[in-house]
């Protein structure tokens, strides 16, 4: 199981306090957060992709290199790459060269956006946000996977002869996942390709992401790559934990409250019920997420909270990061028990690596 | 065979003249559907009662697991009876609030019976003008009769000009006959079975 932490940068007033951190701030935060994980042991570092206030990661992958050349384990990843308004050209080559630079430690998560103007400020329309994500992933496999691509589709100019450099490190693109909320139509392109399904259940009631997720299973197994069990799932949660529950549901209302997402609607402790928020003790949080195999139809691979954000101030993300990692052991540990043999762990590059180089040895 | 009929009120007071309305639309409609050899199923869904899970749903983009079963049972109804009180020249808030959240084909081909209340007969085109383009903008098929009652109708006879009972007669005769001659809906589960990926790369 891969434990880690995710977000999207955004640049929100505390509204305890009232004052909002400079875009400057935010960043350099931002970097202390993904250091901070690898040193408490966590897996994964995952950051979004924005292109409108009042988010800062427009630019993911000149985070992640930073990332990557001030840490050596973590894997870096995204939440997500924005697969509709990016030209797959580009996505192909920055995180090819993000690969090197982090010597295999990275892998992405596809999404598609949501923010309507985004579409037309790139040159798209998001009513063609499902076929902009087939297409454009589509065409990003051959350019990862074909030295020499010739090319022709709806949305962008052909190419005739075309290679993305630099190659992928050994010859072996990142693995991908796809996050999506409610679209069946992306559980079912990962399930075609045998990607990973990330399922941010942070904003969906868990008895409909527990749906997606048998969806993609399904279809998983029904395109032939291997048992549903085998499926690689990943899952989100909004994290707040203190010592004492009271205390993580007194510090953390005021940001339910103000938030863009929540505030005015559910209270805190129905959204609680409904979705993957924790607040609360370690203990009760832990006793959270060891349940949410409910959510993901089975064991699963991957576990990203969400802990900062929401205006929540510096030094109590730090916080929330350092209580992550002890209980990122717990949950490693428990989740383990009773988890079948043949179910994998999330492929990484050495993992991907092996296979490949058996398969050649199979074919030899 | 059971058909399901699902009456939309959006009074506001209790007791309202909208419930006092739907109620007895609700009876006719039974009336006429069990002349055609149907058995009904009537259920009553006062919006009042999801006021606050309507609001929810609008700010976070799912419903609550109680309202949602609620909006499943007007997807599968036969037959809706949709009736809000005329505020400021239109369908009250809570009204729309309830249609905002119905799922973008719940109600297509479904035979809908359109009435309001109101203060004064004066507003009685707020059918014409206001319910009947919301609901045919959702492709739902609406009955020709709409039904208005103006605070004189609840005290006028058989002489009056056109009276209620009348009108509520004819409009509930129309909405038996149309869901009479069609299937019940079976609305589509996107989980059960999606397009396969090779239609999508197609």
């Amino acid at each position: 199981m891969q434990v880690g932490i995710f977000g999207v940068g955004d640049v929100v007033a505390d509204p305890v306090t009232g004052r909002p951190p400079t875009e400057h701030e935010r960043i350099k935060a931002v970097l202390e957060y993904a250091q901070l994980a690898e040193d408490v042991g966590l897996d994964v570092f995952a950051i979004g992709e924005h292109h409108n206030p009042p988010f800062i990661p427009s630019s993911p992958t000149t985070i992640l290199g930073y990332v990557a050349a001030r840490t050596s384990r973590l894997q870096l990843s995204t939440s997500t790459t924005l697969i509709t308004t990016n030209d797959p050209v580009k996505i192909a080559e920055d995180y090819a060269m993000l690969q090197h630079l982090a010597d295999g430690r990275v892998d992405l998560m596809m999404g598609r956006g949501n923010t309507g103007p985004v579409y037309p400020w790139f040159g798209q329309d998001i009513r063609n946000g499902i076929a902009l994500a087939v297409e454009n992933y589509a065409l990003l496999r051959r350019l990862w996977r074909e030295d020499v691509v010739d090319w022709e589709g709806k949305f962008r100019t052909p190419l005739q002869g075309f290679t993305s450099t630099p190659r992928p490190l050994d010859d072996v693109p990142p693995f991908v996942w796809h996050g999506s909320i409610r679209s069946p139509e992306i559980a079912e392109q990962a399930a075609y390709y045998g990607d990973g399904f990330f399922h941010n259940n942070l904003f969906w009631p868990k008895r409909h992401v527990r749906q997606m997720i048998e969806l993609y299973r399904r279809r998983f197994e029904h395109y032939g790559h291997g048992p549903a069990d085998q499926a690689i799932v990943g899952l989100a949660a909004q994290l707040y934990v203190r010592k004492n529950s009271q205390d993580a549901i007194n510090e953390f209302r005021p940001y339910y409250d103000a938030s863009p997402v929540y505030g005015g609607g559910p209270s805190l402790e129905q959204t609680s019920q409904d979705t993957a928020l924790l607040v609360g003790s370690p203990d009760q949080v832990i006793e959270r997420i060891l349940q949410f195999r409910e959510y993901a139809a089975g064991d699963y691979q991957r576990q990203l909270f969400n802990v900062d954000g929401l205006g929540i101030p510096h030094r109590a993300v730090l916080e929330q990061i350092e209580q992550l990692g002890e209980i990122a052991a717990v949950i490693r540990k428990e989740f383990a028990v009773g988890r079948p043999e043949h179910v994998p762990d999330a492929p990484t590059h050495a993992s991907l690596k092996a296979a490949k180089e058996l398969s050649a040895e199979a074919v030899r | 065979m059971s058909r399901k009929i699902v009456v939309i009120s959006a009074g506001l007071r209790q007791p309202s003249s909208t419930r006092l309305l739907a109620d007895r639309l609700a009876e006719a409609a039974r009336r006429q559907l069990e002349a055609l050899g149907a058995e009904v199923d009537l259920e009553v869904i006062e919006v009042r009662d999801h006021g606050h899970d309507l609001v929810n749903n609008l700010i976070v983009g799912y419903p609550s697991e109680q309202l949602e079963e609620v909006l499943d049972r007007v997807s599968r109804a036969d037959g809706l009876i949709a009736v809000t009180p005329t505020f400021s020249a239109s369908y009250n808030g809570l009204f729309k609030m309830f249609v905002d959240v119905l799922d973008d084909s719940a109600l297509i081909d479904k035979p809908v019976l359109i009435a309001a209340t109101g203060g004064t007969g004066r507003h009685s085109l707020v059918l014409e003008h206001e319910l009947r383009p919301l609901f045919s903008y959702l492709h739902a098929v609406v009955m020709p009769t709409g039904v208005y009652a103006a605070p004189e109708d609840w005290g006028s006879g058989a002489e009056s000009e056109s009276p209620l009972a009348t009108r509520i007669d004819r409009a509930a005769g129309e909405l038996a006959r149309e869901v009479d001659r069609r299937e019940s809906p079976l609305p589509p589960d996107p989980f059960d079975s999606p397009d396969s990926f090779e239609k999508l790369l197609a």
